[in-house]
């Protein structure tokens, strides 16, 4: 069969949108050749013979002479001789524009599907902020959108059809439900049918029902935290160790002069301060411990700067005691209590934070006994001094009740390793221990 | 009322300004003898004389220039840019100079011209005729922009642009000229500039759009009806300043919003409309905010397969209205 072709009113000028058939030159069935004219146009602009667009045999006429229709209104059938291809632009002569509508019966197959429900649990803001006005759980509308979505209009609708039966109407079903279902599920134990059900003026109380979970903006500072933190574990292999620490003495020793320090100096005498003192010369000691990886080479600081982790509900901070090893266990005391005033108070500034070598935390201020740090990089170690706590201890064979504390290190294993540490936590513990009711503070 | 056409509406529009304010005058090239290129000046050089109806030469920067000029000077005059397309050279005269006279000279001087000029495609024009240059105007202060659909409109926001005492760009669609009609009232009237305009009540979706493709909007709402989809349509006429008002009550109607325009969609007039929406309504939103334009190319193409696929349509403009009816 030889494919029908149509003839269009063919755009003649700008601004044109109709033209008139003034006299056919061809009668159906007379023989066409391509561009040969087949009738005679007449517009606002110009007057104008139509050529045909292909070669054949004119089928049909379908506007008459004289009559005025519109640009693109077919106003002949020709029966082509060229044979069928695929694709040929269809007998309605919108080739390209046919191909916009396609979607269309998809679309609504989809829509119509009950099957799809891809897009039940995707709530619009228009269908929340209604929910949330008229206290409605939306588990209870059905949706009519695409992929099953709730629209705006059906919690509209589901609005509608609860005032319209008066408002008991719909709720009483639902409870009804919960009821009968959950009392058959529980037979014994908490007899959940005695719960109230949830009112929904509860669950508006977030304006979005049925969110289990809310946002916090990560704010500058914990972002500065969690940068430091991921950059501390994914580039230093850390080792970890702990030795205990009889601090019998220490405590002993704090209990003398803590009362008389406050007198003089106004502030408290913490553990911390000692602890602070045994690491400072235990470092000096072994100089390792205060250095840093530079991938060919470790760098060692001749300053002991140490860095004070300082809390607060929100964050962490550390604060640097410059040049620690010249200062006496009053000075670091002193030194500490400033640091964690103005690091809770927020009134830390940059150079308090910076050219920190080593990184103490009292860790037993929270009450913990072992904690495993992670290295203030790109420090080699970070030291934690653990909860002081009283308990039994074997000395010489007899049992003593003494006051022991942990120390726990973390230490860069690219820089140091079992033994290097061993010796320095064990100068940490020397010194701590050795501390006697003489030691002078100043 | 009498119906007709969307060019005899702009022409009246001129006519009756003229006969109204011997202030008022046009020029542009081709718009006195010949009585413009669409006929769109038609009579007016025979009605007023050669004053009055002013061919210039082949220089839209000149044309801008003199009747900037001239309106600073307290004249009205009505510039005829031939093709919105040959609008460009003529754009620092518009932007630098019309649009921001009276900010730069703290109120001593104003500037009450109108810039009328033919865009869109679909009449085979090609790259140098078929432009829509909205959107490089629309974020300049000091401009007002009017974009009719309606005849009625198109007089009436003509005759507003006239007596406005500010620059107002005029963009009359070309295809619009002969194929839209319709009722436009024999007394003098006035559309205000700055107000948008609800051509249909509808439940399901709002659609918001301006010029010729409201028509296509128009049609598909109508058949779309049948479907059991109920449209809700506003024509924003004026596209500088939006009618922010009317487009947040239009989109507060249904929660769902599609916007239609023949300028391309990067940076078009859909992108600011879009953001008011976003800015202002997003808790009223049940569907994500759409948009319906020409696609980004750097201009219509001659090829009538091409400019069929550049153009919108009625049936592109029901597929994606469906589509949001049935998100």
């Amino acid at each position: 069969m030889k494919p029908i072709v149509e003839i269009v009113i063919p755009q003649l000028a700008e601004s044109l949108v109709s033209a008139t058939i003034d006299k056919w030159l061809k009668q159906p069935g007379d023989r066409i050749e391509m561009y040969e004219p087949i009738c005679e146009l007449i517009t606002d602009k110009v007057t104008a013979e139509l050529p045909s667009t292909v070669a054949g045999t004119l089928a049909k006429i379908l506007v008459g002479n004289g009559e005025t229709v519109p640009v693109g209104t077919p106003v002949c059938l020709i029966e082509s001789d060229a044979a069928p291809q695929a694709g040929e632009s269809s007998p309605n002569g919108n080739g390209l524009q046919a191909d916009a509508p396609q979607h269309a019966p998809a679309l609504q197959t989809v829509a119509s599907d009950s099957g799809d429900q891809s897009m039940r649990n995707r709530y619009s803001p228009a269908v929340q902020q209604l929910a949330a006005e008229h206290g409605i759980q939306l588990t209870d509308v059905p949706g009519t959108g695409l992929g099953g979505r709730i629209t705006r209009k059906d919690v509209l609708a589901y609005v509608a059809s609860f005032k319209a039966n008066g408002g008991a109407q719909i709720a009483q079903p639902v409870d009804e439900n919960e009821t009968s279902a959950l009392s058959q599920v529980r037979s014994s134990g908490i007899h959940l049918s005695n719960m109230p059900a949830i009112p929904p003026i509860e669950t508006q109380g977030s304006l979005i029902p049925g969110r289990g979970e809310y946002f916090i903006d990560v704010s500058p500072v914990r972002n500065t935290i969690a940068r430091n933190m991921r950059q501390s574990v994914t580039e230093i292999p850390h080792g970890w160790m702990m030795i205990e620490v009889d601090v019998t003495n220490l405590v002993l020793l704090r209990n003398k002069v803590k009362d008389e320090f406050r007198k003089r100096e106004g502030i408290n005498l913490t553990y911390l301060a000692f602890v602070l003192k045994a690491a400072v010369n235990a470092i000096k000691d072994f100089p390792i411990m205060n250095s840093m990886w530079a991938v060919d080479k470790i760098i060692v600081k001749r300053d002991i700067n140490i860095s004070l982790a300082v809390g607060t509900e929100e964050s962490v901070a550390t604060p640097v005691i410059k040049n620690a090893d010249h200062k006496t266990i009053a000075g670091l005391a002193r030194e500490i209590d400033d640091l964690a005033r103005r690091g809770r108070e927020g009134k830390l500034t940059l150079a308090d934070m910076s050219g920190g070598t080593f990184t103490i935390n009292n860790t037993g201020s929270f009450g913990s006994i072992v904690t495993n740090p992670i290295i203030n990089y790109p420090q080699a170690a970070i030291m934690t001094f653990e909860s002081i706590v009283k308990r039994p201890v074997v000395i010489n064979d007899m049992l003593a009740v003494r006051s022991m504390a942990n120390l726990c290190l973390s230490l860069d294993h690219r820089i140091l390793d079992g033994v290097i540490c061993g010796r320095f936590m064990q100068r940490v513990k020397d010194n701590i221990e050795s501390y006697t009711l003489d030691t002078k503070l100043y | 009322m009498a119906v007709i056409e969307y060019i005899d509406a702009i022409r009246l529009a001129m006519k009756e300004e003229m006969e109204r304010d011997e202030d008022v005058f046009v020029l542009g090239e081709d718009v006195g003898v010949k009585g413009g290129v669409f006929t769109t000046t038609k009579g007016l050089l025979e009605q007023f004389g050669e004053m009055r109806a002013l061919d210039t030469p082949l220089a839209e920067s000149a044309i801008a220039g003199v009747a900037i000029g001239a309106a600073m000077y307290g004249m009205k005059p009505i510039a005829e840019m031939q093709y919105s397309d040959f609008m460009f050279p003529a754009t620092n005269q518009i932007i630098s100079e019309a649009a921001k006279i009276r900010y730069r000279s703290n109120n001593d001087w104003n500037c009450p011209v109108v810039i009328r000029a033919p865009i869109g495609g679909g009449v085979f024009g090609g790259l140098y005729h078929s432009q829509c240059p909205e959107s490089v105007f629309f974020g300049t202060p000091g401009l007002k922009i009017v974009a009719p659909y309606r005849p009625y409109d198109a007089k009436g926001l003509l005759k507003a642009a006239v007596r406005d005492p500010d620059p107002v760009l005029y963009f009359e669609n070309k295809k619009s000229y002969k194929l839209i009609k319709g009722e436009v009232p024999e007394a003098d009237y006035t559309v205000p500039i700055g107000e948008a305009n609800l051509l249909r009540e509808g439940e399901d979706i709002t659609v918001i759009g301006y010029s010729l493709p409201l028509y296509f909007v128009e049609q598909a709402a109508a058949e779309l009806a049948e479907e059991g989809i109920s449209a809700h349509i506003l024509d924003l006429r004026t596209l500088q300043p939006l009618d922010k008002e009317a487009i947040l009550t239009a989109v507060r109607k249904t929660g769902k919003v599609l916007i239609v325009h023949e300028d391309n969609k990067t940076g078009g007039i859909g992108a600011e409309v879009s953001a008011i929406i976003a800015e202002e309504l997003l808790y009223e939103l049940d569907a994500p905010i759409m948009r319906l334009c020409g696609p980004d190319v750097p201009a219509m193409p001659i090829n009538p397969p091409g400019e069929k696929f550049f153009l919108l349509n009625k049936e592109k403009v029901k597929e994606a209205m469906r589509h949001l009816a049935l998100y």
